[in-house]
Order: structure tokens, then sequence, then C-alpha cells
């Protein structure tokens, strides 16, 4: 099933397919670039959340298989609390943000390793098939967003433990600032972001990530493709 | 042939030009200024390119690129013809800009520059404004200067591929309050329609309703609430938008 489509039993029932991500959240994340950020080419902290989007293309059900693309070894996981959009939010107050989330989903932000965050390629983010959405699970459900465990195993064997704690915003903060200019839909996702050492799979590779809370999500890396050319349709 | 997506009298309707106005698939024959005009076309993602015409990249101070610039921006930031975009009240720079959208028709992976244009449904004009004071040097141009709410105007019309026999050599010009601020031609583009049809599905499946906003040429201006910014592209379309202030938004 395509998650655009996703539908589960809790409003709004199903999803967008609008995912945006945000770099750098995760405050050991941004403190590993130490000095590098007041220095060129960023010559500052960021102020505003750095967001983008992960298109239709990329979005991929749990069991699917991501082809890594001609050229590159390994993906990168991005193990992320996605939170699902429960109403139409704009200019949302942080005390009240929590009543515009519905639930959570477990995402794998999938991305070609890249060093610099001035101006990547979008070919490192836009991927077919790079964003990984779990099955939703109502907010009720989960214990508190800012605060928890995340497991990320590759074949098995556990390579990354980390937590949903230590955002440089948290969740309530996150959403206040994005939907200051920007409106998120019932439906949309917004990822909490990527925490620091994030793990790297290779093709062939069977990916697990576990959030306490959520349903486990599962996939796979498959190796490059000839480059078939696809006619268009009649 | 010209289609338009507008609201009236209850319903979301395709209109045609008409000599007065427009007319709805059902007959009705309305004013230009008695509907709402939605974007003229189901928007997927939208794929916007950076610095694309030589003069504007170099009126910005860049050199030469690698790879195309590109960006992806969110449903929201849509609006149609006839609509207002916020200027926020500590905004010193905010421009407009003038782009050829082109909209993807036929799916495809790994197309190959000479069988490019086969994949494109037609064409819109798109006014894709930034607010300059609010540039990160984080993923450029960051979201806040390029991904705001109303900040992406398209429209009026939507044209099929098929009418428009040279999209490589169409004038585009944008007019503020009737003054001409910028023009080009879209011959000037750095990676033309078909090269960034390559390139963008190298790595992603291009879907019907995916638009790419080529770029836009040298001549942004900052614009102030109370104007009326008009980009236009020959054969295309003239998109109107009018710039409000804080207050509009209750803020």
């Amino acid at each position: 099933m395509h998650p655009s489509t996703h539908s589960f039993g809790f409003a709004p029932y199903r999803l967008t397919g609008t995912v945006y991500g945000v770099l750098l959240n995760h405050a050991p994340a941004l403190a590993a670039l130490g000095a590098a950020v007041n220095a060129a080419p960023y010559k500052a902290p960021p102020k505003a959340p750095v967001l983008y989007v992960k298109p239709r293309n990329t979005l991929a059900s749990p069991g699917s298989a991501c082809r890594l693309p001609t050229g590159i070894d390994a993906l990168q996981i991005g193990a992320n609390l996605g939170i699902v959009i429960g109403r139409t939010a704009c200019r949302v107050a942080a005390h009240e943000a929590e009543a515009f989330v519905a639930g959570y989903v477990i995402v794998n932000d999938l991305s070609v390793p890249h060093e610099s965050f001035y101006r990547p390629s979008v070919r490192f983010k836009a991927l077919d098939g790079s964003c990984v959405v779990g099955a939703p699970v109502v907010r009720a459900a989960v214990g508190n967003p800012d605060a928890l465990a995340v497991r990320v195993f590759v074949d098995g064997e556990p390579v990354q433990r980390a937590d949903t704690a230590q955002r440089v915003r948290p969740l309530a903060r996150l959403l206040a600032d994005i939907t200051d200019f920007m409106t998120l839909a019932a439906g949309d996702i917004v990822l909490l972001g990527t925490s620091h050492g994030a793990p790297t799979a290779r093709a062939g590779q069977r990916i697990a990530i576990e959030i306490d809370g959520l349903p486990r999500l599962e996939h796979t890396l498959a190796a490059a493709a000839h480059d078939h050319p696809m006619e268009p349709h009649a | 042939m010209k289609r338009a997506r507008v609201a009236y009298s209850g319903a979301v309707h395709e209109a045609t030009p008409h000599a007065n106005g427009l007319q709805l698939a059902d007959g009705r024959i309305v004013a230009e200024d008695a509907v709402v005009w939605l974007a003229p076309f189901d928007v997927g993602t939208i794929i916007a390119l950076g610095l694309n015409y030589a003069d504007h990249a170099k009126e910005l101070s860049f050199g030469k690129q690698d790879e195309p610039l590109v960006f992806l921006k969110g449903p929201g930031a849509v609006i149609g013809h006839r609509g207002q975009t916020r200027r926020p009240k500590d905004a010193t720079f905010m421009h407009y800009e003038c782009e050829l959208a082109v909209v993807i028709g036929a799916p495809g992976k790994h197309i190959r520059r000479a069988d490019a244009m086969h994949h494109v449904a037609g064409y819109t004009v798109a006014n894709d404004y930034a607010i300059r004071d609010y540039l990160e040097n984080w993923y450029r141009p960051n979201a806040r200067v390029k991904n705001r709410d109303g900040g992406t105007v398209l429209g009026p019309w939507f044209v099929d591929a098929a009418d428009i026999a040279a999209p490589l050599h169409l004038d585009l010009r944008t007019l503020v309050n009737g003054e001409q601020t910028q023009s080009g031609n879209t011959r000037d583009l750095v990676h033309d329609i078909p090269s960034l049809i390559e390139y963008l599905s190298g790595f992603m499946t291009l879907n019907p309703g995916d638009v790419i906003l080529t770029g836009t040429p040298e001549g942004v201006v900052d614009v102030k609430a109370g104007d009326e910014v008009v980009t236009e592209i020959e054969g295309i379309g003239r998109l109107v938008n009018t710039i409000v202030d804080d207050a509009a938004f209750g803020r």
C-alpha cells in the first residue's frame, strides 16, 4: 500500500503524503559541528528550523526495498519519530501544540551521506523509496514524545541507541516555529529529527527501527539497478 | 487549450477563456473577478530551480554550478491567480520571481533527454516569492525564505504542451504597479527543460502533476504591501498577485 493512502483507525484517518524533515534538531548533532557553524559557508548557527521535504516519490511502506543509486555504497539511516498532524496547524502556540498531534509513526529518512549542509544536492534526500513510513499509533498510546528510546538494527545487530530527548526544538517548540510561517494539514508528517551518529547500511542489508510504544519498522536496501529508461505511456 | 480551475457558486469548476471573462464547463460565462482562481492543476511535488538564468546568478553573485540547484516545496505554499501574499512587517527585501512552470504528464524515471518533452503535459506561470531577510546558510534556500504560506503563485491557466511550439523561446516579464521591473527569455535557461527532466528523473520518479519551476531571470526588486505584481509569460498567461501586510492576516 502506498503510504499516501495509508488509512488508520483514528482521526485524521489517512496521511496526506506530505513529509517534512528537520535537519540538526538533535543538540549533540549540532554541537558535533563545533566552531564550523560560525565559519564559512554557514557563518552562524541555524536560527529557524532547517526543513526539507521528502517528496511523494520517496514514500515507501514497511517491508519495502529502497534501491541504492548507482555509485553509492551505503545510505544513512535516519531513524525518526514522525509526528502525524491531526488538524490544520497554523500559528500554533507551543503550549497548545500537543492538541494538534494525532499520533506518531516511525519513519526511516534514508539519505545519501553528505558532509555539507550548505546547499546539498536534492538527490541526497529525494531518492525513490527513501522515506519508509510505519503504521500510525494514536498519541495517547505513546509516552512523552521527547523522551522515547530509539534503537536501530542492521541485519539484527544493534547499530544505534538513541532517544528523542535533547532536541534543539522539542516537539511543541518545533511545531510552533514551523507553523509560524507555513501551515500544516491534517495527515501531514513532521519528523522530529535524526539523532547524532546515524549509522549506514549497504545493499542487501535489513534495517529495523524501534521506538518505545510504536510498532517496529523493518525494510531492506537493494542494489542499484541498471538504468532502464522508462518510455512515456501512450 | 487553456484551462483554469476556479471556485464559483459553491463548487470548483474547470473554466476556459471567453471574451467576457471565462466559461465554466457547465456553460456559464462569468467575469474574471467573480470567481476564486485556484492553482490550475492538481499540484504534486513542487520542484524549484535556483539560479537557472545566468544573469540572475550574476546578480546574486554566484559562479558556475556543477549540477542544477534544486529545492523542493510543500503544497501549503501554493495560491492561485488574483490572490494575496503577505509581507511580514520585519521584511526589508521581499521579491517576486517570474518563472515558467513545467507540469509533468507521463510518469517516468531515467528519462533520456531526447524523450523528455514527451513527459511534459503543459505549462503555467509561477511567481515564487522570496524574503531574503530570512536567508540562512543551512539547506539553502531555507524554508522560511521559500516555503511560506501563499508564497508560490500558480496560474491563471494550464496550457497544453502541444500549444506551445517553442517553450525555450518565450519572453517573460514582471510588472510592479504597471511598471516593468524584470524581463528575460527562456532561451537563457542554464539548464533547459529536457536537461532538468533528465537530471531529476535520474534519481526520482516524476509523476503526473509534479511541477518544475524553472528559475527566474535578473530584475528582482523589493515589493511592498499594496503593490500589484503581474508575472507574465508569452503565450502562457498573465498572473496577478497583490502584496498585503500583516494586518490582513490578523497579525
